[in-house]
């Protein structure tokens, strides 16, 4: 069974559900995420697109079905790192400036080789603001220094909830060459979103939920 | 030193608070201004008696330097979790324990020490005999952070609710009682001329366990608060 097409499967939800209260989130999912595949997850406001990035993660126990990387069942103390969470609250110290907020994520996960924090604030269209507290910057711009912390972590699994939220149009097709970028190093993604989103790279697979 | 190894890691948060708490200063000013007017005021409340005051030196700086510890205590992992940091530190490859006990460390060295280094000062103002002043900095040294990490672990307990002053409050009162009676202790011996180690040791066994077991429970106890 370790041909290669399994082995090309990073991140693999088997009848992935979860209940609040019995009162079911989201209903049992089945998707696998190959390297280099880039995913949207679909579905209304309160169909549980959150809660599901929550599960995909670990911070929250699956109350059915199970979570697998590369294979193996999912756990955070043994694969902690593997994958980069950018959700709702952004993860940013607002008196601390947006280098040395990417320093302390370097510093807790690692640099993938060949990135600066200063290469990964330019590339985001945050050069010049490098030194500037988090605090002064634009609610697009506090997005931008967030995305930077992609560029720079050395996860292949990148989980992001709503990244087009906040952002301009420039700021939309950074994403989308984010995800490019990310997609032809062999990386794959799962973006949440509730409107019409059009990738550059063709048409992405859509993983829809119900509410 | 690697990006993402442990010391990197443990470096980067505990440089990352330190910094935090520095770009606040005023905020690390409070304690200490808290402790040094509640030890001015005691004298005129109960009268400037140089023997009575020597007597209740000891207990009013303790009681004052915990209760000056605690008062930003509840702000411990608030804003990490507000804005999301929390998140974060609990997908890093580290293990969150260790990442909760450098959070507990950064909090003790901007809250707990500025405390010890005035104690001796605020205790001297109290006409507290020198010959006791040892015993009283050595157990503030092991007290404050054994009340830090014991702290911790509630305030991850109640990080889930709101409003957790008040809980936080209660729940500690217990846990503060036996600290208090310890540290006191020792520096009513050292006050008598009495060999004042054992309570001191009876602190630093409490201590040693915390810092084994509490960054466990306040980590397991976070997890469940961001489960909601």
């Amino acid at each position: 069974m370790s041909s290669s097409p399994s082995s090309s499967i990073l991140l693999e939800a088997r009848a992935l559900g979860f209940s609040r209260q019995d009162e079911p989130v989201f209903g049992p999912v089945d998707f696998v995420l190959r390297a280099g595949e880039i995913a949207l997850v679909e579905g209304d406001n309160g169909s549980g697109k959150t809660t599901l990035m929550r599960v995909l993660t670990g911070m929250l126990r699956p109350g059915e079905g199970q979570v697998l990387f590369a294979g193996e069942p999912f756990s955070l103390t043994t694969m902690g790192g593997a994958i980069v969470f950018l959700g709702h609250h952004l993860g940013l110290k607002f008196d601390l400036t947006a280098r040395e907020n990417l320093d302390v994520s370097a510093g807790l996960y690692g640099m993938r080789d060949g990135t600066s924090s200063l290469d990964a604030l330019g590339f985001v269209g945050l050069g010049g603001f490098e030194d500037e507290p988090v605090r002064r910057l634009s609610a697009g711009q506090k997005k931008r220094a967030a995305l930077a912390r992609l560029l720079l972590l050395p996860a292949r699994v990148w989980l992001l909830d709503e990244p087009y939220a906040n952002l301009d149009r420039e700021g939309i097709a950074l994403v989308n060459r984010l995800l490019d970028g990310h997609a032809s190093r062999g990386g794959a993604a799962l973006v949440t979103s509730h409107g019409a989103v059009s990738f550059a790279g063709g048409e992405p697979r859509r993983i829809r939920l119900h509410a | 030193m690697t990006p993402g190894s442990t010391t990197a890691a443990c470096t980067a948060l505990l440089r990352r608070d330190l910094t935090l708490a520095w770009r606040r200063r005023g905020d690390i000013a409070m304690p200490v201004l808290y402790a040094l007017i509640v030890t001015t005021l005691f004298p005129f409340a109960v009268g400037p008696e140089p023997t009575l005051l020597a007597r209740i030196a000891g207990g009013v700086v303790f009681v004052t330097v915990l209760l000056a510890v605690l008062l930003s205590l509840d702000q411990l992992f608030r804003a990490d979790i507000e804005d999301g940091s929390m998140e974060q530190l609990m997908l890093a490859p580290q293990p969150l324990a260790l990442l909760v006990g450098m959070k507990v460390l950064a909090h003790w060295i901007t809250s707990a020490l500025p405390l010890i280094v005035v104690a001796p000062l605020l205790a001297s103002m109290l006409k507290l005999p020198s010959v006791a002043m040892p015993a009283l900095v050595l157990a503030l040294a092991i007290a404050t952070p054994l009340l830090s990490l014991l702290g911790g672990v509630l305030v991850a307990l109640t990080a889930g609710s709101k409003r957790s002053g008040m809980l936080l409050a209660l729940m500690l009162l217990p846990l503060c009682v036996p600290v208090v009676i310890f540290a006191a202790g020792a520096v009513a011996a050292a006050q008598e001329g009495l060999p004042w180690i054992a309570p001191i040791a009876w602190l630093g066994a409490g201590l040693v366990m915390a810092v084994v077991l509490a960054p466990l429970a306040s980590a397991a106890a976070l997890r469940i608060a961001m489960d909601s």
